[in-house]
Formats: structure tokens, C-alpha cells, sequence
């Protein structure tokens, strides 16, 4: 843990704090219906849009037509996205002659796109066509992130209003998100990615000639190189921003023509968190108490900074086993010292660690680094990240509403604890937000270590584990806890991209979205229709310390109850085992 | 002393012999956490028999061990429940033992209302069980109520101990706010003629033994919702320990070391992970609840409302009995027309010695104390006949007549008129003093002797000691206390600015009082009130919360969800503490039981995997002997240890809801992290002497 990590670091959370708040008011505003700057240039689009598609955008939905809206739109890009996997062979776009994707991969890939999971069973630039990124991925890029950040408008209108039977136009919040957040910040971030040499092209592969021919294992000279290209930097933006991560190419961001300069990585890094972090403000704006917005903030922060020192100071450690046979792991001026392994040396350990973190602790999934070389325990902070539910920061949209459901539970517990039925933001909290809250709580841990259980328990999932032992567990664990809360990075080291591993991936994709996104609406819808109770002397305060350090402690403790028995298993145990 | 012994003594038997009863599944299953723990006895004690038998997956002795540990588990959770009804039932019992079958006299048909006693043409004996709603009985003197009733002709003094526990006899009488009678109790004097208001087996004494027996105990909104958290919990820990098995079967077979889990292990790790100990206490919490109540001599009809009580944030007040003592008192003598103020205080007191009312005793209370006038003073003049003047409705003054001395006291306009009528004259001076009076919230009198006016004796209503205190309590707990009165505005704000109350509605009417409530909850807010009079009912039906006085009408005590056997209407504030006590406990050993878990993690996860990665025996910081037992033996006596605390509830104190929340978790939160290690490890220590 050099200096100049902890400077690099620093940086990047001042750059986060900077962008929070205005950021934070502008979606504010656009989820409010309010005008903002880019009105002028985007309404015609936005009102064009809802003529061409008949939508009334005053039209308001209960929860229930909501969801159905959300849901409908979800399965059509599903299938869109299955169909194109399976078709591209006879589509256009498609220079370098792909064939039709496997039916059990293709499955994957689609609920993986359609859920914001982006979690990649195949090589990007040897499976899909020029079409196939960009008409389904590309455009799931925006709609999967985009029915999160409406789920969750959805969700704070529950917050915000009293006595309502409707949370907003889906359609409509669909719209606005994708036009005025989504777009806007994507274009902006691409010309800044191609300015630092991510390649934006629809050209096929271009072949270039090595100016010192190598030899390889067979013996056979190589004197040519396969540089690959596509439109790469526009899809990078929106990967990042709208925390999907799947990568252009199949090494994700650690690819040069993805991630070429630090100022790139930089960008992507920040690109990650935020639009999540924003939307804290957005929430506490929409709820007229930015100090509710920041409270959660600031929860989220304290178990990222958590999380991160973990793996930092664990990756800066080395590995034991080097030291042991007299290597130097030590950082000098020379050398950035730790465990290398799997990093790209432009980015080195500061820049590894940290995009780790902050990709697995957003829903995103992008990697500049091998996480399955990372230390146990640097390896352990990632993983358990994804294992909290992806609420720390989380996915666009999905890590706020599924931290704001843990809180509901923290309020519960804290408000029976002052002697009060527990009420959050003035809304009581009851027996129905208590059984939804629950099913949120309670369903990823099932897909999770259920999926994971039923992988050690088959031949078909047992075959396709690396490395035996307690490695092997943390690396189907980590696929499925990545699956199961929508992350969609890869530990590596398993080959997931077997039928076995498509279809109860996809499965637990599936449930980890949808099963989440109703239970969430269905709370909003209660507690829209609910009146406000005022504040007094007798509420149980939820923006001071002692209630972020309370929901932190709750959060923690779950995360930690629900996964330390199969942690100890796997990273606990190798990490003992190194020593 | 004695007696309490031996009652606690089978109080005891009787709930141990009862927690073995509320082992059959079928009462199990009404808790999920708990039912969780007798499948895992159940599956334990075959694991027990299996290793008797043959070849167990771990040694008998130890399997034994658990199996008899989970068992107490389930147990002990089962003793305080059992512990809980039965300190109610022993109310029930002394309850239904008047509760035999009474003789009644009911009237014939025939019998019209007529103003005079019936006789024994119009009434038949019937048995108390043979009257229905709308029949109509006679009871005399010496007679037991025989269902409960609302009277509609003639007034009697009644014994109500029975319900009440308060020996002294109260009147009953028809019309006005005492004219409800309770079955079972008991008539004095007189006679009274009543309506049946409820059918065998529904009366106000039936529902009281239900409740208190919590034979009807229905769970609570607030306890179904943390019953379904405790059940999310436990479907959690579920899957965890579950999976866990396929885990270790891949890590052994991949170590090549050691056996998968032994399945006594994990049912022990599950039992110790699932919320035991307020899944285990949950039922007693709620009953003890009740029953704190039923201490203070209130029923309440239901156990919402009880915990709506912990919620209430505005307090609808009754000026009189609740505020201040009821009854006016004497605070100042003002002369006027240059009358020295001792002939002023001993003319004054002379006018009250025959006064018996409240207000009579403390003027001369206030004569001799502030202004030294001794009854010696008067002795001289006491030899000489006195002729008392009592008040009447007709007069409305009272006073003495002495040694030819005319000496009066009354109501301003009255005496006005009285010394008008002798000659005298009401001087501006006195219309002065009399309104200033009246502004400050109190009563003036105007005392004259032969025609002349002497001064005026201001009255005042005197706020209660200590309620200003308490209202700042409530005040600080986020409570809005209102004052209801009839007087008007001006007196009204005067009362309220001394006793400390957030707000007053003064010249209070049922439909003031009703808007008051509708406007109170429009804005978000839960009200509780006190009433006690038929034109109360509505707003009683209104409330959040509603405590009827027992002394009030029957449709009062109908539309309220509390009653109060005392009728002492400052008992509101007690509820609420009570309310918000039970919510408190629930939500105390909530956070106490999960922040367990992890010290029974670090003392069960080592052990259990130990065979097959021994490097996992570092997270044994705490040298355990036997891991598992001891956590699993602190897992089952962490209830009874609670059982005083789930009964008693955690002490209660005006915090704010910050403060509350820091303090508790301080307690419950960070001790219940603590304490388990240092209890593990203790059972640990006394386990390996054996």
C-alpha cells in the first residue's frame, strides 16, 4: 500500500464526489418530468419518439402495469437478442463470417444482456458479428441499464408520493433515460476513449506484419499478427456507464485497443460508479432530504473503501509462497512490488485493485486484470462485493433499489428497537414491505449457493472446475454469486461456456433480475399508496452516523452470515493453506 | 409473602409441564424458527438411535449431547410462553370464578318502563345464561349482576371489586356517563332496571378472562411482520447449511482428507444460526405485554392495540382528572371597597364551614394557612348559633347567617344580583377583579356580608404536580400532548401554557373533538384519546388508540379497543410506555440474536471442517474443547437467561428516538456480538472438567 496508491485512489473518489451532485440533480430532474439544458436539442426527439410509438407519457401505471411494461420489454430483447445470435450467419455486418452461436450459449448471452448481468460465456471478437454487438448487445446496453434506473425512479416515487396508486409511465422513463442520461454521457465518454486510441471502425481484422517473427511451441514461424477491430469505443462507454461491462473483445478492459492509457483506464474506472453514485443524490432530491441520498452514499462508500483497502493491501502483500523462495515483492522505485500475476503492468497494483473493487461492487463485471490470480484474500474482497447484492453502488438503478430494500429491513429492526412501528422516509413499514423485502434479501443467496451446490455436486459441473481444492470452490462460487446479483465478471479459471453452465447460469441470471425487480415494485406500490407520518422527536432519524453505521453493520452481517461457511471453504482456507 | 411462594411454586410446575404439551408439532408449526428446531431434535435423536445401533457419522455421546441440547432448545422457548400464559391465567381463574351462574329476574314483555319498581308480577327467575341482547332485568339489593347491561331506569350503589379490585362501591344510575353495569359484580343498594347489551359467553368479563388467558391471542401486524424477517432468516441459514453439505463432499474428496460434515454438525450449526433466541421468546414478549397492561388494570381488546399504543404520536387530553385535580381551589383573596383582607379571608371562611365541596374545604384551607385566620379567631363568635345557608340550584350562593350578620358567597352574576337587591352596588373596581379572573383561566366568587360587597375569592384549577415534567417527557419522545375542554379559549390557553401542553381545543364538543382526530390522522398521525361518556363514542371509534374510563357508558367501553378498570385517565401515558416497551423488547433481542451468530460461527465452522482442512483450526481463537456442544448449550441457555427480560421488557426511558437507538445497540447490538465468545468459552471451560 504505497503512496501513491492511496493518491491514485483519492483522486478517483474526488472525481466520484464531484460528479455526484450535479449529475445527481440532473436526473432528478429528467425522472421529475422537469426541463433541463438538453431539452431544447432532445424534446422534439423524445416527443417524436412517443407519437411514433403512441405512448402518452402523462399516462401513469400502478405497480403491477409497471412491471409488466418492464417485463415486456425485457423478453422482446431477450428474444431479439437470441435471435440475431442465431441468425447473424445470414444477417449483414458480419465481415469475418460468424456462424450461428450455439443454442445453449446463445441462451445465456441473451438473458445476460437483457439483465444487465453481461456476464460472457464466449469470445466476443471470435463469436459474435459487427450486428450481433451492435443491434443486440449494444442496444441491451442501453435498455438493460435503462430498465434499472426506471425500476428504481419507480421505486423512489414510492418514497416521494402519498397516497398514489401510480409510479410513472415506464415507457416514458424509459425514454428519458436513455435520451437525456444515457446517450449524452456515452457519446462524451467514446470521443474521450477514441482520443486515447480505443479503436471505433466497422473494417474487419486488419493483418499486420511483425517486424521480428516469433517462433511458437511447435516450431512454426509467426510472422504475421490478427489485429482485430469494430466499434469498439462507442460500446465501451455505454459497458462502463451503464454498468453491463462486457467487454468488445474477450480480455475486456485489459485489452490495449479497450483500455490503452491510464487516462482511459481512469476514465472507464470512474465511468463505472458513476452513474450509481449519482443517483443517490437523484434519490435524495426526489425524496426533498438530499441528506437520505447522502446517507446511503455514504453507507455504500464505507463498505467500498472496506473492501478495496482489503484486496489493496492483500495484492500489495505478494504472494507468500514467492517470498518464501526469496523473491522481492516489495515495491520500490524500481518495480510496483505484489502480486502481479494476471495485471497489466500499465496499470499495475493501485489501478488493478481498484477497478476490481469498484467492478465488482457496481454490477458491472468489466476487468482489467485477472481476478483469478488475485491473492485469496484480494480475490475475497471482489467476491464477497458481488455476494452483498451487488448494493454497493450496485447496477445502474438495481444497486440503489436493492440497498434502499436493505435498509428497509435495518429501519425495521432499528424502529421496533426506539419503540416505534418502524416507518422509513415517513412510510410505515409493514407486514407486506417486510415479506418483499425479505424475498430480495433471501433470493439471491438461494440461487446462489443452490447453484453453486448443485456445480460441485455434478459430473457436468465438477468437469469444467481449473483448479482442485479450495480454488476450484471460489471459482464456481464466484460464477454464480456474479450470475445470481446480475455482476457478470468472470473469476476465470472455469469454463463456463458448457450447456451445463449456460443453462443454470442463465437461470440464476434470471431469477437474480426479475425476481428482484418485482418484489421491489411491489413495495413501491405500497408504500406509494400510503400516507406520510411527520417527523418528530420519536422518529427514528435515518441520515446520522449511527444509522449509516447501523445499516453498514447490517449489510455486512448478512452478507457476512449468508457466505461465511462456503468463504471459509474456498478463499479462507487457501489463504490459511498459502501460509 | 408465603402465599406468593407456593403460587410461583406451581406457577412454575404448571408451565414446565406445559412446555412438554407445546411440543406437538401441530402448536409448533405456528413458529417457523422454532419448528425448524424440533425437526433438528427429531432428526438428531434418530442420528442418536442410528449410532446406538450401528455406525453413527460421529460418536453416540456426542450426538446424545446435541440431541438433548436442541431439545431444551425447544423447550425452554416453550417455558417462557408457558410461563407468560400462566401468570395471565391465574387472573382468568379468580375472574371466572364470579362468573358462575347467577339467578336473574327478568321482566316480562308486558313490563313497560313506568318510573316505579317493578314487582314480582313482572319479572320471571331465569338463569343468567337464559338472557339474550335486548332482554331486560331487575336487580335489588344483594343481587349479582347477571349479564352485562346498560341501565335504563333507577340508581344504586354497586360493588365492582371484582373487576375493578377497588373496594369502595360506586353509584350507577340511568342516563348520563355511569350507567353501564358489568355482569358479575354486585348491588349494594337500591334497585335498577337494564337492557341486556351482550349474549352469554360475550360479555365484558368473558372477553377480559379471553384476553388475559390469551386464549385469543391473535398475532399482532408488528409480530407477523418480524415473523416473516425470522423466517427469511431462516430459510437463509437453511440453504446455507444445506449447501454446506456439498461442499464438504467436494472438499474432501479434493483434499483427499477427512469426511464431508457430519449431519449432527450441521443440525447443530443450523440451530445455532437460526434466530433461536427471539424466535424462542417472540410469543412470551408479546403475552407479558398484555399482561403488563392487565397489571395496570387495563384491558385492551386487542394486541394491536397495544402496539399501536408504542406508536402514537399525539395525545388527545381531557382537561379534568387527566390535567389538573378536577375540582377548583382557593388560590387568592382580593378585596375590594377598602375591606381589610383578614375581614375579607374570615368572612370567606366563615361562609364555607358548612361548604363540603372541594372548593368550600380549600378556601378555608387557603384562610387559614395564607392569612392566619384561626379557628380560635372565630370561637367567640362560634358559641353564637350559626344558621348554615346551603347552596341550592335555586339560589346558588351558600353561606351563614351570625349574630344577625347576613354572610354570602356565589357566582359573580348571582351575588351581583343579591347585593343589588339589598341596596348595595357592584363597584367598576369589583367587575375589574372579577374578569382578570376569569382571564387567567380561573373562577371568581364574590363574597358580600349584609348587601356589601367584601372582595372576591379567586378559584383556580389547579394543575396536577409533575405533569408539566411529563408532558416535556413525551415531548421529547416526539408526543404532541392536546388538552380538550369545554372552557373557553381564554381560560383554556391559560391552563394549557402552565401545564406545558402542545396545543388545546377549547369549548370541545363530540363533533369538534372527532374533527380534531380526522385532522390529526389526515396528516399522518396516530391519536389516543381518553372518553368515557356516550357522546365520546365517535371519536373513541376514531382513534388510534381509545382507553374508555370503566366508570363510562357501555357504548363508550364499546367503541374503544382499551379499558381501564382504574378509570384514571393519565394512564394514557402509561399505555403508550407500555406499547412502546413491547416493541422495544421484540426489536432488542432481534439484534441480540443475529449479532450471536458470529461468534457461533467461529466456534462451530473450524470444528466441523477441521478434518478436512486442519489450517482452518486458526480460526479457533478462542481454544475450544468442544465447539459445537458449548455453542450449541449457549444457544439454548441464552433463552432462559432472557426469559426475565422478554417477561419484564427492556427498561423503558424518555429518549429521544436517536438516543433509544444508540442506546440499544450499544446493549443489544455490540453485547451481542460480545457476549456469546466469552459465554462459549466459559461452557467450554466447564465442559472439559468433565
Amino acid at each position: 500500500m504505497t503512496i501513491v496508491s492511496w493518491i491514485q485512489i483519492g483522486l478517483y473518489m474526488v472525481a466520484l464526489v464531484a460528479f455526484t451532485k450535479p449529475l445527481g440533480m440532473f436526473m432528478a430532474r429528467v425522472y421529475q418530468g422537469e426541463r433541463t439544458w438538453l431539452h431544447p436539442l432532445l424534446s422534439p426527439l423524445e416527443q417524436f419518439l412517443y407519437r411514433m410509438a403512441n405512448i402518452k407519457a402523462e399516462d401513469e401505471m400502478d405497480w403491477k402495469t409497471y412491471a409488466k411494461a418492464a417485463l415486456v420489454l425485457n423478453l422482446f430483447g431477450l428474444l431479439m437478442v437470441y435471435a440475431l445470435q442465431r441468425l447473424q450467419f445470414m444477417l449483414p455486418f458480419n465481415p469475418a463470417h460468424m456462424l450461428a452461436v450455439p443454442a445453449d450459449s446463445a441462451f445465456n448471452t441473451a438473458v445476460s444482456f437483457a439483465s444487465n448481468t453481461n456476464w460472457q460465456g464466449y469470445g466476443g471478437e471470435t463469436t459474435m458479428s459487427y450486428l450481433t454487438q451492435m443491434f443486440g448487445l449494444g442496444v441491451q446496453n442501453f435498455l438493460s441499464a435503462a430498465t434499472g434506473m426506471a425500476v428504481l425512479a419507480a421505486f423512489i416515487r414510492g418514497f416521494a408520493r402519498e397516497q398514489s396508486q401510480s409510479l410513472g409511465n415506464f415507457w416514458a422513463d424509459l425514454t428519458r433515460t436513455v435520451l437525456y442520461i444515457l446517450l449524452p454521457l456515452s457519446l462524451t465518454l467514446s470521443l474521450a476513449l477514441v482520443s486515447q486510441g480505443v479503436v471505433q471502425s466497422l473494417q474487419p481484422a486488419q493483418t499486420a506484419s511483425l517486424m521480428q517473427p516469433v517462433t511458437d511451441e511447435d516450431g512454426s514461424k509467426i510472422g504475421h499478427q490478427t489485429l482485430p477491430l469494430g466499434p469498439a469505443a462507442s460500446q465501451i462507454a455505454i459497458k462502463q456507464l451503464g454498468t453491463n461491462g462486457g467487454g468488445f473483445f474477450n480480455t475486456n478492459s485489459s485489452h490495449p485497443f479497450e483500455n490503452p492509457t491510464p487516462l482511459s483506464n481512469f476514465l472507464q474506472m470512474l465511468a463505472i460508479l458513476l452513474i450509481p453514485s449519482a443517483l443517490c443524490y437523484t434519490f435524495g432530491s426526489m425524496v426533498k432530504d438530499t441528506r437520505q441520498g447522502w446517507a446511503i452514499w455514504l453507507s455504500m462508500t464505507l463498505i467500498f473503501v472496506g473492501a478495496l483497502s482489503l484486496t489493496l493491501w492483500a495484492e500489495q502483500q505478494g504472494n507468500p509462497v514467492l517470498s518464501g523462495m526469496g523473491a522481492d515483492q516489495q515495491a520500490g522505485l524500481w518495480q510496483s512490488g505484489g502480486n502481479m500475476e494476471g495485471k497489466e503492468t500499465r496499470f499495475g497494483i493501485a489501478n488493478s485493485a481498484l477497478w476490481a473493487t469498484a467492478t465488482t461492487a457496481a454490477s458491472n463485471g468489466s476487468v482489467n486484470s485477472m481476478h483469478d490470480s488475485y491473492t485469496p484474500l484480494g480475490g475475497l474482497g471482489p467476491l464477497w462485493l458481488i455476494q452483498l447484492g451487488e448494493i454497493v453502488f450496485g447496477g445502474v438503478g438495481s444497486g440503489l433499489y436493492g440497498m434502499l430494500v436493505f435498509a428497509i429491513i435495518a429501519v425495521f429492526i432499528a424502529g421496533l428497537m426506539v419503540g416505534r412501528a418502524p416507518e422509513y422516509l415517513g412510510k410505515k413499514i409493514e407486514v407486506f414491505e417486510i415479506k418483499m423485502a425479505s424475498l430480495v434479501a433471501l433470493i439471491p443467496v438461494l440461487t446462489i449457493l443452490g447453484g453453486t451446490a448443485a456445480a460441485l455436486l455434478l459430473y457436468a459441473g465438477i468437469r469444467s472446475i481449473q483448479d482442485p481444492g479450495p480454488h476450484g470452490i471460489s471459482e464456481v462460487l464466484y460464477a454464480f454469486s456474479s450470475a445470481g446479483n446480475n455482476n457478470g465478471s468472470a473469476f476465470a479459471g472455469l469454463n463456463a461456456n458448457t450447456p451445463f453452465y449456460n443453462v443454470t447460469l442463465g437461470l440464476a441470471m434470471l431469477a437474480g433480475r426479475y425476481w428482484i425487480i418485482l418484489p421491489v415494485l411491489a413495495i413501491a406500490g405500497s408504500l406509494a399508496a400510503k400516507k406520510r407520518s411527520p417527523v418528530s422527536l420519536g422518529t427514528l432519524p435515518t441520515h446520522t452516523p449511527l444509522f449509516i453505521g447501523w445499516l453498514v453493520g447490517v449489510v455486512v452481517m448478512v452478507g457476512a452470515l449468508s457466505f461465511f461457511p462456503a468463504l471459509a471453504l474456498g478463499p479462507i482456507v487457501e489463504h490459511l493453506m498459502l501460509k | 409473602m408465603k402465599k406468593t411462594i407456593t403460587h410461583n411454586r406451581t406457577l412454575y410446575q404448571q408451565a414446565i409441564k406445559e412446555s412438554f404439551f407445546k411440543l406437538a408439532p401441530s402448536k409448533m408449526a405456528r413458529n417457523p424458527v422454532m419448528f425448524v428446531v424440533e425437526v433438528g431434535s427429531v432428526s438428531t435423536t434418530l442420528l442418536w438411535f442410528q449410532a446406538l445401533m450401528s455406525q453413527g457419522d460421529a460418536p453416540a455421546g456426542f450426538i446424545g449431547a446435541i440431541a438433548l441440547w436442541l431439545w431444551f432448545t425447544a423447550l425452554f422457548a416453550n417455558f417462557s410462553e408457558a410461563l407468560a400464559e400462566g401468570r395471565g391465567k391465574a387472573q382468568a381463574e379468580s375472574l371466572r370464578q364470579m362468573k358462575q351462574q347467577a339467578p336473574a329476574k327478568k321482566l316480562k314483555r308486558a313490563w313497560r318502563k313506568e318510573g316505579s319498581k317493578p314487582t314480582e308480577n313482572d319479572w320471571t327467575q331465569v338463569s343468567s345464561t337464559d338472557l339474550r341482547k335486548g332482554d331486560f332485568y331487575l336487580v335489588e339489593e344483594g343481587d349479582t349482576i347477571p349479564a352485562d347491561g346498560e341501565i335504563v331506569e333507577g340508581i344504586a350503589s354497586v360493588d365492582e371489586s371484582a373487576v375493578t379490585g377497588e373496594s369502595a362501591p360506586v353509584i350507577r344510575e340511568a342516563g348520563g356517563d355511569r350507567s353501564a353495569i358489568t355482569g358479575g359484580t354486585r348491588v349494594l343498594s337500591d334497585w335498577l332496571i337494564a337492557e341486556v347489551t351482550s349474549n352469554p359467553g360475550d360479555g365484558f368479563l368473558d372477553r377480559m378472562i379471553h384476553m388475559v388467558e390469551g386464549a385469543k391471542r391473535q398475532k399482532t401486524p408488528n409480530e407477523i411482520a418480524l415473523n416473516i424477517l425470522l423466517a427469511g432468516f431462516t430459510i437463509i441459514f437453511l440453504t446455507v447449511c444445506a449447501t454446506l453439505l456439498p461442499f464438504s463432499i467436494f472438499s474432501a474428496n479434493a483434499s483427499q482428507q477427512g469426511e464431508p460434515i457430519a449431519l449432527t454438525s450441521l443440525m447443530a450449526l443450523l440451530i445455532c444460526l437460526i434466530p433461536t433466541t427471539i424466535g424462542g421468546l417472540l410469543s412470551a414478549i408479546g403475552i407479558a405485554g398484555m399482561d403488563r397492561l392487565i397489571r395496570r388494570n387495563v384491558i385492551a381488546t386487542s394486541g394491536r392495540a397495544v402496539e399501536a399504543a408504542g406508536d402514537v404520536d399525539t395525545l388527545l387530553l381531557d382537561k379534568t382528572g387527566t390535567i389538573t385535580l378536577g375540582n377548583r381551589q382557593a388560590v387568592e383573596f382580593i378585596p375590594v371597597n377598602g375591606t381589610p383582607i383578614e375581614e375579607l379571608a374570615r368572612c370567606a371562611m366563615l361562609a364555607s364551614l358548612a361548604d363540603e365541596t372541594p372548593e368550600g374545604k380549600s378556601i378555608i384551607a387557603l384562610a387559614k394557612e395564607e392569612y392566619g385566620i384561626q379557628e380560635s379567631l372565630l370561637s367567640a363568635e362560634e358559641s353564637n348559633p350559626m344558621e348554615f345557608i346551603p347552596f341550592t340550584a335555586q339560589t346558588r350562593m351558600s353561606g351563614v347567617n351570625l349574630l344577625g350578620h347576613i354572610i354570602r358567597k356565589g357566582a359573580p352574576d348571582t351575588m351581583i344580583a343579591h347585593i343589588q337587591s339589598q341596596g348595595g352596588t357592584a363597584s367598576d373596581f369589583l367587575k375589574e377583579v372579577i374578569d382578570k379572573i376569569a382571564r387567567s383561566g380561573g373562577t371568581p366568587l364574590v363574597v358580600a356580608k349584609n348587601g356589601q360587597t367584601l372582595g372576591a375569592i379567586h378559584l383556580k384549577d389547579v394543575v396536577k404536580g409533575g405533569m408539566r415534567e411529563r408532558f416535556a417527557q413525551l415531548r421529547r419522545m416526539g408526543i404532541k400532548t392536546v388538552m380538550i375542554t369545554g372552557d373557553n379559549p381564554l381560560t383554556a390557553a391559560a391552563i394549557a401554557a402552565e401545564a406545558g401542553v402542545d396545543d388545546f381545543l377549547a369549548q370541545a364538543t363530540p363533533e369538534t373533538k372527532l374533527k380534531l382526530i380526522r385532522e390529526y390522522q389526515q396528516g399522518g398521525r396516530l391519536v389516543a384519546m381518553t372518553g368515557d361518556g356516550t357522546n365520546d363514542a365517535p371519536a373513541l371509534a376514531q382513534a388510534d388508540v381509545a382507553v374508555a374510563m370503566n366508570s363510562g357508558t357501555q357504548p363508550a367501553r364499546e367503541a374503544a379497543n382499551m379499558v381501564d378498570l382504574d378509570s384514571n385517565p393519565t394512564k394514557l401515558i402509561e399505555i403508550v410506555e407500555i406499547g412502546k416497551q413491547l416493541l422495544m423488547t421484540r426489536g432488542s433481542l432481534t439484534t441480540f440474536s443475529i449479532a450471536n451468530d458470529a461468534a457461533k460461527y467461529f466456534a462451530i465452522i473450524p470444528a466441523a471442517f477441521a478434518p478436512i482442512y486442519p489450517q482452518l483450526g486458526s480460526l479457533n481463537f478462542m481454544g475450544l474443547t468442544n465447539p459445537i456442544l458449548s455453542a450449541v448449550i449457549f444457544n439454548a441457555l441464552i433463552i432462559v437467561v432472557l426469559i426475565p427480560l422478554a417477561l419484564r421488557g427492556v427498561p423503558y426511558r424518555p429518549l429521544s428516538a436517536a438516543e433509544l437507538l444508540r442506546n440499544n445497540l450499544l446493549i443489544y447490538g455490540l453485547g451481542g456480538l460480545i457476549v456469546p465468545f466469552i459465554g462459549i468459552k466459559g461452557i467450554d471451560l466447564v465442559l472439559s472438567l468433565f
